[in-house]
């Protein structure tokens, strides 16, 4: 008990996209994860609006602050250090949550830690599983995002693989999601809408999987042909007046989506010679995707990590646990002048 | 110590008053760089102060108009700030701080104009030491005026606003020294947008997840 209480207890703050939050930890273990959305301010655009964001995390950062003091039963003052957010995202919004970290690390006297957004997302299933596996193979699926990772030391050491060349995979599920007349983020509905649906009962087509794609884009996604051949698939349904099969496309769609996603992070996996994946990112939220990965994993002999869904989507515990590492890894922190960086890059794991 | 900044503007201003007088100032070399250089100012107005993040009694902010991402750093941090250490927060509008400074140098019927960009400014007017009108946000020419305008924005549109006078930016010292003497309104740390959000999704490569 006296072990668990000395390790630092770290607050991470996340404002990369629409969410802001706060996350506390100590150690490995999650004392607390306040978020606060605005996706609703969102929806009615079908997507973010950086300044709406921009705007909505200023009006969150103190409320979300308390609050997740108070879940964790912490005062701020108990805090040993910050950890920021510092990139990938949105340049305005990033920059609200760097100005409060800075703001916290200047008045409590702590140290400061601006971190990648993606490293983060892989950082924070040790609140839910432990220690991560050295090395392991990371598939962040999100709105923003589609990569393939391979991470040696989540605090200094993650190799790109491969990553979307056009549309990322939770983007498609928005899109698609428009398409059938579904709302806004369209990931959670095309997963509830496709349980009734049959998958096979139309063939979408399944990005950069050809055998000469494969030969120079092996590791990478690309699921704007899918888009476009779902969008061209309802368009000639309607045209002929007959009644769209919305569980049936939602079932296909996704399923074109999940294969090509877990057939990949498993080639991945296999030609690293790593034997555990980790899925991370709003998508990793999706029923099918994490039932196929562990499927598809256990028949080559490899394990599956995803962390429940409400630490897949963005959140400050998940920056708090990178932080925490940084701390435990004895990292040297960033300086007050730790600029905002939307587009770091993710070997860039510190700022 | 009244710790004070202002971010609605280019520039990054910060002063430290410890109840009688301005004992440290900063002012950011760079502009349009207020995420990277605020936190350092305040670092430095406190270590040349010999002083502690404790020693702070009280906050002091420029709430704009301003651009919005720069003024969003400054509200952001008196917000943190103040409940990180307990301490009060005291909002002021940004103009009021060029305001201050251009009745300190003898002005007494004028108005303060800065730069809003998209070829407008923000615009008040002030008589006998007090705001009587504004801010708002405006086209130079729908505003343009024989009277002393002061301010940036004055000096960038010389054809609506012939005669400029006093300081081009606002200053954390007069700030800090305004709110001592409470000498303009004391408005609770909102920012003054003026404008409603451009509604431009973002595009996808930005959004990480
Ligand atoms: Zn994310």
């Amino acid at each position: 008990m006296s072990r668990v209480t000395s390790e630092p207890l770290v607050l991470g703050i996340e404002t990369s996209c629409d969410e802001t939050g706060v996350g506390i930890v100590r150690g490995h273990t999650l004392l607390a994860d306040a978020v606060a959305s605005s996706v609703e301010e969102h929806a009615r655009f079908g997507g973010v609006v950086p300044e709406v964001a921009s705007r909505a995390h200023l009006e969150a950062m103190v409320p979300t602050l308390e609050r997740a003091c108070a879940d964790a039963g912490i005062a701020l003052g108990d805090v040993d250090a910050i950890a920021v957010t510092a990139g990938p995202g949105l340049a305005g919004a990033l920059l609200v949550g760097v100005a409060a970290a800075k703001a916290l690390a200047i008045s409590l006297g702590k140290p400061l830690y601006g971190v990648n957004h993606l490293a983060a997302h892989v950082a924070v299933d040790q609140l839910e599983h432990g220690p991560l596996p050295d090395p392991c193979l990371a598939m962040l699926v999100s709105g923003g995002h589609s990569s393939l990772l391979r991470v040696d030391d989540v605090t200094s050491s993650v190799t790109a693989l491969g990553a979307t060349i056009d549309d990322a995979a939770g983007e498609a599920f928005d899109k698609v999601a428009r398409l059938l007349g579904l709302p806004f983020p369209g990931g959670p509905h095309i997963d509830r809408v496709a349980r009734g649906g049959n998958a096979v009962s139309i063939d979408f087509p399944r990005g950069l999987s050809s055998r000469r794609d494969l030969e120079r884009h092996r590791f990478d996604f690309s699921f704007s042909g899918l888009k476009t051949a779902v969008a061209r698939w309802v368009e000639a349904r309607e045209a002929s007046g007959e009644p769209v099969p919305v569980a049936d496309v939602a079932a296909a769609f996704q399923e074109a989506v999940v294969d090509v996603l877990t057939r990949k992070a498993i080639d991945a996996a296999v030609d690293q010679g790593i034997e555990d994946i980790l899925i991370g990112g709003g998508v990793a939220a999706n029923s099918r995707l994490r039932l196929l990965a562990e499927e598809r994993a256990s028949a080559r002999g490899l394990r599956v990590r995803v962390p429940r869904p409400g630490l897949c989507t963005d959140n400050g515990a998940m920056v708090a646990a990178l932080g925490s590492e940084m701390v435990a890894r004895g990292r040297v922190p960033s300086a007050l002048d730790l600029p905002a960086d939307s587009s770091m890059p993710v070997t860039h794991v510190l700022s | 110590m009244l710790l004070a900044f202002d971010t609605a503007t280019p520039h990054v201003t910060v002063a430290l008053h410890d109840g009688q007088r301005v004992v440290a100032q900063y002012a950011s070399s760079e502009s349009m760089r207020h995420g990277e250089m605020l936190a350092p100012g305040i670092a430095d107005v406190l270590a040349r102060a010999g002083a502690n993040s404790w020693d702070i009694t009280a906050v002091a902010v420029g709430v704009g108009p301003g651009p919005f991402t720069g003024l969003r750093v400054g509200l952001v941090t008196a917000r943190t700030m103040a409940l990180a250490l307990d301490v009060p927060v005291y909002g002021v509008c940004s103009l009021d701080i060029l305001a201050a400074a251009a009745i300190d140098a003898g002005l007494t019927d004028f108005k303060v104009a800065t730069d809003a960009r998209r070829k407008e400014v923000y615009l008040a007017s002030y008589a006998e030491g007090r705001r009587i009108d504004g801010p708002v946000v405006v086209k130079p020419a729908e505003a343009a005026t024989t009277e002393t305008v002061v301010g940036h924005g004055a000096l960038l549109y010389p054809d609506s606003f012939p005669n400029v006078a006093g300081p081009e930016h606002p200053s954390a010292a007069v700030l800090a020294e305004l709110v001592v003497a409470e000498r303009f309104e004391l408005l609770d740390p909102d920012p003054l947008y003026l404008r409603r959000p451009d509604a431009v999704v973002a595009h996808a490569p930005k959004k990480v997840s």
